[in-house]
């Protein structure tokens, strides 16, 4: 074992201005009436990597996608995004939105009433005020942008159905597409192949990967053999705060990990 | 493409059928009413002009409350305070236009507030001898009061029944606020006895027939700005917004401001009905604020079909004709029973309305070979993963 997967790391406080860090947390903590949903969390997502986030159920995964995103207010600690220029527990949902975080809903959450293309037009990089969408026209450059998105995530030839009549991985990729389409320099994927089969999970890591080669990925993720697919650095969860660090070799072998999540 | 949509193509041809079916009311009941001698058997009475005036009020009002409450999911349980504003806006210039004419001869004060022994017009009075300024009046109050309440409502994040319950909050304060004497807006007696509207007697036929006309154009006009927004990408992010409000904050889409846009617009609407409505009648009074009033405007939305803005207005006709109809024979006093039997049966037995359920029916009929089409598409997909499912 390595000195990275040491348990319960102190990491040493690293000065905000300097990082190179594309996401940056320190000391995040959340509580819900009393409830620690987070405590003393810190890790650092460096630009270009894909980062897999494993733990047990309450460990706080998903509330640390809500604290980066804008949804939850840390009650205390420092989120910082683009080395430190934009400090996310100033800004709302739309303001992080826009600065470029892309989030994948655990449950799959696109717009059932509209069609798969109108979901990606929705979702396209585009100007979002109330004026420009009244005025709104269709052009050759998003059509064809419409077009590479259906054909990474396979949807083309469902392009015109009603979103909400989607099989349930239909629905996973269609969400993936529609934060393809929004271009973000950052993508949180909140538990990505749950209720795929087999050959749906080996494609999605495939997608991920894809993406990832321009983008920046973290993926919150149960399943341990879809982890091992991505083969990237793993950060484990456990009673809100990390509990370990590493490859997964690393962490799928650290006592600790293996005593409260993995199960001997 | 959207366009290519069967349920959309049958509502583009309903966008050119609704003006079309407006305006052909509105040169035929003129017609009827005017051109034909009164032993004909076609003549129409004047009292039908006037009813059907009323009714095209009645349907812009369900519009405005359609194009919030159907495609942004905002119920408004309050949306009859911004028609009573507009109301109350016109009725201000009509009393002005009375004149001398008043029982106390007044050239400027309106009669109530001579009876009051209030020595001048209110500063808020101003200007509304002016047809223009009245009708700048109908558009802004209400207008400017949605904005203000929306910016607060929806900065905050109220939605669903709290935010349905403080709108009938606000329609209950405004109902106290006019109720007042002191208010200036002539009290529980509202502002009626109107003589002319710009020179035209209010009770003669053609003004009733051309008040009927404006209806049914500003009616069509709003209808088409309705057709306008909802067919638009902002109109899709309103559905958006409707299915999955924190989705569409996360994709980046400022929701309060998309909410306040529409909501303003639509309380416009609502202003531009009451002031059509107000001449049409001869009163406005507080008791148009009244709770009640906003939730049968309501129920005829939900009657006609919500989210099909033709629906809305079809509910509106419906429901009415019912209420003139029952309220005038010896079914007279069950007439609340039978709109409350009409809510609840309409929720259980055809929760999308009438339009709504006709649409899902011709849909339904044109699935069988929509369904051959999409199958012959994704066997030509057969490689996609997803195929196989």
């Amino acid at each position: 074992m390595t000195d990275t997967t040491t348990a319960k790391p102190k990491p040493a406080k690293i000065d905000k201005q300097t990082t190179s860090a594309l996401l940056y947390l320190d000391g995040i903590s959340v509580s819900f009436d009393g409830f620690k949903a987070l405590n003393e969390l810190s890790f650092i997502i460096e630009p270009g990597e894909m980062r897999a986030i494993i733990g047990p159920n309450g460990a706080g995964k998903t509330t640390m996608m809500d604290v980066v995103t804008g949804k939850t207010r840390p009650d205390s600690g420092e989120v910082f995004f683009e080395a430190g220029t934009h400090d996310l527990s100033q800004l709302d949902e739309t303001e992080i939105a826009m600065l470029g975080i892309g989030r994948k809903f655990q449950k799959p959450t696109v717009f059932d009433m509209h069609t798969v293309e109108d979901n990606l037009n929705l979702a396209l990089k585009n100007d979002r005020s109330v004026r420009a969408t009244l005025m709104w026209q269709s052009s050759a450059p998003q059509e064809k942008r419409i077009d590479e998105v259906l054909d990474i995530v396979r949807l083309k030839a469902l392009r015109s159905r009603v979103a909400g009549s989607l099989s349930h991985g239909q629905k996973q990729w269609l969400e993936i597409g529609m934060l393809l389409a929004q271009e973000p320099k950052l993508l949180l994927v909140d538990e990505p192949v749950a209720g795929m089969t087999d050959a749906e999970t080996q494609q999605t890591a495939e997608l991920l990967k894809e993406i990832n080669r321009t983008k920046t990925v973290v993926v919150v993720e149960h399943d341990m053999a879809f982890v091992r697919e991505l083969g990237v650095k793993v950060t484990c969860l456990h009673e809100v705060s990390v509990l370990a660090e590493g490859t997964i070799d690393q962490v799928s072998t650290n006592d600790l990990v293996v005593e409260v999540y993995l199960g001997r | 493409m959207m366009t290519s949509h069967p349920l959309i193509r049958l509502l583009d041809r309903g966008a050119v059928l609704f003006p079309v079916v407006l305006a052909a009311f509105a040169v035929v009941i003129p017609v009827l009413n005017l051109l034909t001698p009164e032993s004909s058997a076609l003549h129409l009475p004047t009292y039908f002009v006037a009813l059907f005036g009323k009714y095209i009020c009645y349907g812009l009002l369900a519009l405005s409350i359609d194009l919030i409450w159907g495609y942004v999911g905002i119920l408004s349980l309050g949306h009859g305070a911004f028609f009573a504003l507009g109301g109350y806006a016109m009725g201000m210039y009509l009393m002005r236009q009375i004149g001398t004419r008043g029982v106390y001869a007044n050239p400027i004060l309106p009669d109530f507030m001579v009876f009051l022994n209030w020595p001048e017009l209110p500063v808020y009075w101003y200007g509304f001898n002016h047809f223009a300024y009245a009708m700048l009046m109908v558009l802004l109050v209400p207008g400017l009061l949605a904005f203000v309440f929306g910016w607060f409502a929806f900065r905050s994040r109220v939605t669903g029944v709290y935010l349905s319950i403080i709108t009938q909050a606000m329609t209950y304060a405004l109902l106290l606020g006019f109720f007042r004497n002191n208010f200036g807006f002539g009290g529980n007696n509202g502002l009626t006895d109107f003589k002319d509207i710009l020179g035209f007697n209010v009770q003669s036929e053609a003004t009733r027939n051309s008040l009927l006309v404006i209806s049914c154009i500003m009616l069509a006009v709003c209808f088409l700005i309705c057709r306008a927004i909802v067919t638009s990408k902002f109109g899709k992010v309103l559905i958006a917004i409707r299915d999955a409000e924190s989705r569409t904050r996360f994709l980046g889409y400022r929701v309060e401001a998309y909410k306040l846009f529409v909501f303003t617009v639509s309380a416009c609407m609502a202003g531009i009905a009451g002031a059509l409505y107000v001449p049409q009648v001869g009163i406005i009074n507080p008791g148009e604020f009244a709770p009640a009033n906003s939730i049968e405007a309501v129920i005829w939305v939900a009657v006609g079909g919500r989210g099909t803005l033709t629906g809305a207005v079809l509910g509106a006709f419906v429901v009415n004709y019912a209420k003139t109809f029952f309220t005038s024979g010896f079914l007279a006093p069950y007439w609340l029973f039978m709109l409350g039997g009409l809510f609840i049966g309409t929720t259980l037995l055809m929760p999308r309305g009438i339009i709504g359920t006709y649409n899902n029916w011709r849909s339904g009929r044109s699935e069988a070979t929509e369904a051959k089409k999409s199958a012959a598409k994704e066997d030509g997909a057969i490689t996609s993963p997803h195929a196989a499912e």
